[in-house]
Formats: structure tokens, C-alpha cells, sequence
């Protein structure tokens, strides 16, 4: 059994690791809610442009002449983006996120389609780095403060490589936030674009178009990858803060738990030390009688 | 009085304005447009430059810096990359960026770079421009 000396030292530490991970928790809300903030403003701006952009792309027929909007008939090679925290300590948060990256690539390669692969994220940099799979691009430091710059540049990198043809579909795995303990994993098509609610148009609302319709939506298009891009960039961040309070949280628990019984098993040997004592007292007094 | 029609400023950072206005004249890319309520649904480019609108007697201006506008019968929605009303502009920001442009519209090496450098003092322009007005 451990001496009352070591036990104490243990409590001590695990005291202090409590310490840290309820100020880490701390920050983590603090960040949380930051993000959080920025991430509902940008999302009244999304909304507004996925219904006008839904509106104009409501029945624009699928024969080429909006090329980010046009299905590749073969597709041979795909570039997929995948976006993980910088830093760890935030439970399985870049775990599950690599794993469905991974999964992804071996679905895809196992139907013979070349992946190339952008690790947005040191964390995804990292683990695919180490098992030597062709990382084509990485980037840090996006989640930090996303803003509307990197998205935008990340964007028009993947809309030139599809239009060069070195990628027929551009994908992008981030991490939706759905709740404060429900983060997931989430794979989305960036292009070809399939804008949503296309039956926007009904009931016979004639727009007029300035410039043309055609113009409009070619200047959209674009743009609204950018902000399909920032999209997972908040999502993506407000997750990582989540899951990090919530795994901080645990870790605290855990802590007094541990703190909890340490206690309870230096007292066990504190009183036994005693008893032992008093016994020897004891048992010295009665052999001086005799 | 006329109906009201609402007008609605958003950028990717906030929420610039929400309001019952009596009139929204707008810098489309192909000319300046107004609109009154009840207009015919309509989509179009903005470029950079001023905003106004009308709520009774009082007339407001906001810079937008491009995006798009769509107008329906009773609403008027405008997705601005940046957009600032008169008041809430910084004129010295302002002025510093317009002298900043200026200075790399001269230093310019390349089209890309002169592009950037025009496109940033138009921004700067529209927003003195602006700021002038403020009541």
C-alpha cells in the first residue's frame, strides 16, 4: 500500500490537473460563445442568399452552360476537404472527423476514383500525413477566427480545380453543430453545386433580372461557394469549442471523483497508521507491567 | 400614406438594418433603381456605392460595398458584402483608406494589384461619400 506521503502528492496533483481543465472549460465557453455569436449572424446572410440563389437556379437547365452547376459524366478524381480542430484535448471531436474522412477515401478508391486530399486542420494534417496519404494541401489556423478572406481564397482554389479539371467533384467533411453535446461529422458536396429549394419559383412570380439571369448566376455561383465554404468553417469551429467544454467538463468530474476517493483512502491510512501506533503504545505499556 | 415596405441589410457579420421604410433607391449595377411598394419582383447586382431610403419626412444613407438586392412586392433585401450607415461610419478610417488606395493605385506593378488597389478606393470613396450626408 502506498505511503500517506504519496497519496497526499497524488491528491495534490490531481487537484491541480482540475485546476487546469476547469479554466480550460472556462475558455472554451467563452470562445463557444464568441463563435457562436458570429456564426448566427453570418447564418441570417447564408439563409438569404441560399433562397435567392435557389430562386435563380430554379429551372435552369442542366446543359452546360452553368459549368459549376453540371454533373461530370465520369467522375475519375475528386479533391476532398477536411477540416479539424489545431489543437486536441477536445474528446473525439478530430477523431470522428477522421474517421469519416478515412472512410470516405477507402469508399471512393474502392470504386477506382483518385482522391487528393486538403487538411484544413493541424489535427487531420497530422494523422494523414503520418500514414503517408497524398496531402495535397494543408492549412492551419482557419478555425482560429473564420472569416469571409479564407474561405473565399480556399473557395476559388477549389472552383479553379474544378474547372481545370484536375477534381470532377470537390467535397468537404466539417463537423455540424447540432447541439451542445451533438456534434457530427458531416460530408458535403461543395461541386457541382445543387442549390437547394429550386421550387421557390411557383405561383407564377416573374422576376426581372439585372443583368441577366445568366450573369446574375454566374456571379453568384461562386460566391456562393465561398459562403457554403464559410459555412463549415463556423459550424466546424462552434463544434470544436462544444466539444471541448464538454469533454473540459468530464475531465473536471473526474478529477473530484478521483479527488474523492484518494481522500477517502489516505484517511483509511491515516486512521490505520494511528491504530497501529496506539497499539504499539499500548502493547509496550502492558509488556513494562508485567 | 403609401404602404410601407421592409427593408432588410445583411452582411456576412451582422445585420445592418431591419425597418419599415417608405422608399429604397439602390446602386444596381445598371443604374441607380428605386423602389416603392408593390414593385414587381426583382433581382439585381449592386455595386459599390450609396444606399438610401425614406421613412417619412427623413432621408437615410447607408454605403454598400456591392452585392445583391431582391425586391418583392413588400420587402427589399439587401445581401451587402459590407454595408455601414451614414452615422456609424469612421470618416479618419475613411480618409486614411481612400490615401492608402491611392498610394497603391500609384505603386501598382501589375493589373491584379491595380484592380484590387481601384476596387479598394471606389469602396473608400463610396463610404466618405456617405458620410457626408449623415444629418
Amino acid at each position: 500500500m502506498a505511503t500517506l506521503r504519496d497519496i497526499k502528492r497524488k491528491i495534490d496533483a490531481v487537484k491541480k490537473t482540475s485546476q487546469i481543465t476547469k479554466a480550460m472549460n472556462m475558455v472554451a465557453a467563452a470562445k463557444l460563445r464568441g463563435a457562436q455569436e458570429n456564426m448566427e449572424r453570418f447564418q441570417v446572410y447564408a439563409e438569404k442568399f441560399r433562397e435567392v440563389i435557389g430562386r435563380l437556379a430554379a429551372g435552369v437547365e442542366q446543359d452546360g452552360t452553368f459549368e459549376l452547376m453540371t454533373p461530370r459524366e465520369e467522375v475519375k478524381k475528386i479533391e476532398l476537404v477536411l477540416l479539424t480542430a489545431d489543437r486536441g484535448l477536445c474528446g473525439s471531436f478530430n477523431n470522428n472527423l477522421i474517421i469519416t474522412a478515412e472512410r470516405f477515401i477507402e469508399q471512393k478508391r474502392s470504386e477506382g476514383v483518385e482522391v487528393s486530399l486538403t487538411a484544413a486542420g493541424r489535427k487531420g494534417r497530422d494523422y494523414f500525413k503520418r500514414r503517408r496519404y497524398a496531402v495535397r494541401q494543408e492549412l492551419t489556423g482557419l478555425l482560429n477566427k473564420p472569416n469571409y478572406d479564407d474561405a473565399f481564397q480556399l473557395g476559388r482554389q477549389l472552383i479553379e480545380l474544378f474547372l481545370d479539371g484536375d477534381a470532377d467533384e470537390v467535397y468537404v467533411i466539417y463537423s455540424h453543430f447540432r447541439s451542445m453535446i451533438r456534434q457530427e461529422p458531416t460530408v458535403l458536396r461543395l461541386l457541382p453545386i445543387v442549390p437547394e429549394g429550386q421550387d421557390e419559383l411557383e405561383g407564377g412570380r416573374e422576376y426581372i433580372f439585372e443583368p441577366s439571369h445568366q450573369e446574375l448566376l454566374n456571379d453568384l455561383l461562386p460566391n456562393y461557394v465561398y459562403n457554403q465554404m464559410l459555412d463549415c468553417f463556423y459550424l466546424t469551429a462552434v463544434s470544436e469549442h462544444a466539444a471541448r467544454m464538454t469533454a473540459m467538463e468530464n475531465a473536471t468530474n473526474n478529477c473530484k471523483d478521483l479527488v474523492r476517493d484518494l481522500t477517502l483512502t489516505y484517511n483509511k491510512a491515516r486512521q490505520a497508521a494511528i491504530t497501529k501506533e496506539l497499539m504499539d503504545i499500548v502493547g509496550g505499556a502492558e509488556a513494562l507491567k508485567k | 400614406m403609401a404602404d410601407k415596405l421592409l427593408l432588410e441589410i445583411v452582411t456576412p457579420v451582422s445585420k445592418v438594418l431591419s425597418e419599415e421604410v417608405d422608399m429604397v433607391v439602390a446602386p444596381g449595377e445598371m443604374g441607380e433603381f428605386g423602389v416603392l411598394h408593390n414593385h414587381i419582383p426583382f433581382l439585381s447586382k449592386l455595386k459599390v456605392g450609396e444606399l438610401r431610403f425614406k421613412v417619412g419626412n427623413s432621408t437615410r444613407y447607408v454605403a454598400i460595398m456591392g452585392g445583391y438586392a431582391e425586391v418583392l412586392p413588400d420587402k427589399v433585401t439587401i445581401l451587402a458584402t459590407a454595408a455601414e450607415e451614414a452615422t456609424d461610419i469612421d470618416v479618419i478610417r475613411a480618409q486614411a483608406a481612400k490615401e492608402r488606395a491611392e498610394r497603391r493605385l500609384r505603386e501598382a506593378k501589375d493589373r491584379v494589384e491595380f484592380a484590387r488597389a481601384q476596387a479598394a478606393l471606389q469602396r473608400a470613396i463610396a463610404r466618405l461619400r456617405v458620410a457626408e450626408k449623415r444629418g
